[in-house]
């Protein structure tokens, strides 16, 4: 993508804002539940174009469940999820993917067996390889870490660059919105610093539009435009990055409470 | 790592004591006494210098394979430690894949001039039947092997009723030709079909299952096939099956010895050779399309999706796969090739009946797979050797039934190979005789990558 595309990127995604005025992704009400037991219980959360929005909550809160529901596995019991206006919450989880939304998921899940370059080329399996080289190039250039390594098999690589992986092979796909579940999980601080200044560079640069669930609060607030909340499958609380670091309730229970979050800064 | 802390050969010796004594102790109830019917009943040799003989050979093998493992420990101590997994895939570039390289071209090779050399060696075509016919059967596992490998190796389904489309192709060949007179050529795409289709159908009731529920289901539809060909008399013949099933012709002329036939045709004195020969260049012919195909597809956007599909469903899901429709082009192209199989059979038999298309068949093309390495292509064909040719050269080997006494049959001791075999391939390759997979695709000069130190990492 170069910068001229980026603006043209940028100049259309505000005329499309303009236009419509509506969200991304919108999801209303949803309820998810494993068995019978509930795991996200009547969750409102939108996602503007252009944004970053995250998601922050303990261990079990049910984010990843919420990242999951919005790929369809598994699905909603009620509430609806609708992206670019579009109701997807009734549809297959690859048909959701064809749509522009990738996700680099909770634990990875790179193909180990695979090279570092097969991956890549999964990734960018939908639009069968017709901008793979300049896509290759940009996820290249903003993990070079990757780019020494194409040829290795992606299990035998660290977590952080498994993680790079992850997100660039999401990225392959060209997608519109990036969902990113924990990249922050069991990193060296500056590995996450690498990978959040790489988030930060897809939104400004590329105008991509991110959601980014973390228990990391400190980066993911600071990063964030907006962030909610999540707690037992609730969304308690949302708002701008800057009023939820302030916020003495999300202070004592996500930014002093023993997560390091905020001394590793 | 310290030398020193490498086990001694005291050490070494008890263990291989330890051994020797939990043979013996299973060598007694199983191999010691021998039951043959006498004049007052059943009378119970005893075979002690076996049970020696097998305790012994255990003895010999585990002291070899410590002494061999404490020697690469302590080469292995002398180079420090991969600090970094990148290390470990930089060690031993490529060895594994000269190895394949080598003996593709050598298997390649040897596969097309068989019935030639054979000939030679024997002294006539008469006589090197026995080698043609063995080459025959091998190949007929190499391209099941081949097959399946799509289905297991490949997308990483566990399929355990494989021979259901073994069984499928041939009784569909049997059938189609002793019914409606159809000659091999017309049925031989239609039992390829007619398999792929029960592959769907098979693929459609089975794509929520996973590994070990998978495996119980496929188990089951390859008895359901082998029981519903058994019950359904009018059609299969039941138990008794099909005979006298037309023989392959060469293109539309027969092989017999009138002068429409072949070797009138072509100028040559009638020999019944000459269809073996040709059978063994047609399954050769076949098994090397399974392979050109599944090669192909490797490169191509469904062939990774199996692959991925294998390492990782979610996954694939999520970078918007159709599952759903890559399994089910999986199963039914491992099926169709199982179907071209099954009508090989039939055809090259001439006779076929349910009892050909039982359960071993299946264990034995999946054991195949597995001790090849799951993928590789050079490595289930070497396996098929070893799995069907192994037994054939134990029935050639003088000196066992002077040890096992008259009338020893390697073959009714098939599976104590297999088990053997399987247990000698987890010790030693636990992850099959190839374990390398070539990237499908490389930059620059290809690499392997090789899986042989490296542990999976998921986390
Ligand atoms: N596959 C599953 N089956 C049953 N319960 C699950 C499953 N996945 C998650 N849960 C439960 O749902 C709740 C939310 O989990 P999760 O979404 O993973 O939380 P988070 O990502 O916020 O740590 C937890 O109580 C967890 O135990
Ligand atoms: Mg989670």
């Amino acid at each position: 993508m170069s910068v001229a595309g980026i603006n043209v990127l940028v100049e259309e995604t505000r005329a499309i804002q303009a236009r419509a005025g509506e969200p991304l992704l919108a999801i209303e009400d949803v309820s998810t539940y494993y068995g019978s037991v509930a795991a996200l219980r009547g969750v409102d959360l939108t996602v503007g174009r252009g944004e970053i929005v995250t998601l922050i909550g303990a261990n079990g809160a049910g984010k990843s469940t919420l990242m999951m529901t919005i790929f369809g596995a598994p699905r909603a019991r009620s509430g609806t999820i609708r992206y670019a206006g579009e109701d997807i919450t009734r549809l297959p989880t690859h048909r959701i993917a064809r749509l522009g939304l990738a996700q680099s998921p909770e634990g990875r899940r790179v193909f180990p067996r695979m090279s570092v370059f097969e991956n890549l080329q999964m990734g960018a399996s939908l639009h069968g390889g017709r901008w793979f080289a300049q896509d290759l190039e940009r996820v290249c250039a903003l993990f070079p870490r990757l780019k020494e390594r194409l040829q290795q098999r992606a299990g035998t690589m660290s977590g952080g660059e498994q993680q790079m992986l992850a997100i660039g092979r999401a990225l392959m796909s060209r997608p519109t919105l990036l969902l990113l579940d924990e990249p922050s999980l069991g990193l060296a601080p500056l590995v996450v610093k690498g990978i959040f200044d790489a988030i930060r560079d897809l939104n400004r640069q590329d105008g991509m539009t991110i959601f980014l669930v973390e228990q990391n609060a400190y980066h993911a607030l600071k990063l964030a435009h907006r962030g909610y909340v999540l707690v037992n499958g609730r969304v308690t609380m949302s708002g701008t990055g800057r009023q939820l670091l302030d916020d003495p309730a999300v202070k004592a229970a996500y930014l002093e409470g023993g997560h390091g979050a905020a001394t590793t800064a | 790592m310290a030398p020193a802390r490498s086990p001694g050969l005291p050490d070494i010796l008890r263990d291989a004591g330890l051994y020797a004594l939990v043979a013996f102790a299973l060598c007694v109830p199983v191999v010691s006494y021998r039951t043959e019917a006498g004049p007052a009943g059943l009378e119970l040799l005893p075979r002690w210098p076996l049970v020696g003989l097998l305790c012994a050979g255990i003895f010999v093998l585990r002291l070899a394979q410590r002494l061999v493992l404490a020697r690469r420990d302590a080469r292995r101590a002398l180079i420090p430690a991969p600090s970094q997994a990148t290390e470990a895939v930089h060690a031993e570039p490529a060895a594994g894949q000269t190895v394949s390289g080598f003996a593709l071209w050598a298997f390649l090779g040897l596969a097309l001039t068989l019935p030639v050399i054979a000939t030679l060696a024997s002294g006539g075509l008469g006589p090197a039947r026995y080698w043609i016919d063995l080459g025959i059967l091998i190949l007929t596992y190499v391209m099941l092997g081949w097959g399946l490998n799509i289905v297991v190796g490949l997308a990483g389904l566990l399929d355990l009723g494989y021979v259901a489309f073994y069984a499928v192709g041939a009784y569909t060949y049997a059938l189609l030709s002793t019914t409606f007179g159809l000659s091999f050529w017309v049925c031989l795409p239609l039992a390829g079909l007619f398999a792929g289709l029960w592959g769907m159908v098979l693929g459609f009731p089975v794509l929520r299952l996973r590994g070990d529920y998978l495996a119980i289901v496929t188990l089951a539809f390859g008895e359901i096939i082998r029981l519903v060909l058994i019950n359904w008399t009018d059609v299969t013949g039941g138990a008794a099956g099909i005979s006298s099933i037309p023989r392959a012709s060469f293109f539309g002329i027969p092989f017999t010895a009138d002068e429409d036939g072949f070797a009138a045709r072509f100028g040559l004195s009638f020999d019944s050779m000459h269809r073996v020969v040709f059978l063994y260049y047609l399954i050769l012919a076949l098994a090397l399309l399974t392979n050109l195909v599944t090669l192909r597809l490797r490169r191509l956007p469904i062939g990774r999706a199996w692959e991925a599909l294998r390492e990782d469903e979610i996954a694939c899901r999520s970078l918007g796969i159709d599952t759903t429709a890559t399994k089910l082009t999986a199963f039914a192209l491992g099926a169709a090739f199982g179907g071209f199989a099954g009508s090989f059979f039939a055809v090259r038999q001439g006779f076929i009946s349910p009892e050909s298309f039982n359960f071993l068949e299946s264990a034995i093309i999946l054991a195949i797979v597995v001790l090849g390495g799951m993928g590789s292509q050079i490595g289930v064909a070497i396996a098929a050797v070893a799995m069907v040719g192994g037994p054939e050269l134990l029935r050639n080997l003088g000196f066992l039934s002077a040890v096992f006494g008259e009338g020893f049959d390697p073959n009714e001791y098939r599976l104590l190979l297999f088990g053997l075999a399987m247990v000698t391939m987890m010790v030693w390759r636990p992850r099959g005789l190839i374990s390398e997979r070539q990237p499908s695709v490389s930059l620059g000069r290809a690499r392997g990558i090789s899986g042989a130190h490296v542990s999976e990492g998921h986390g």
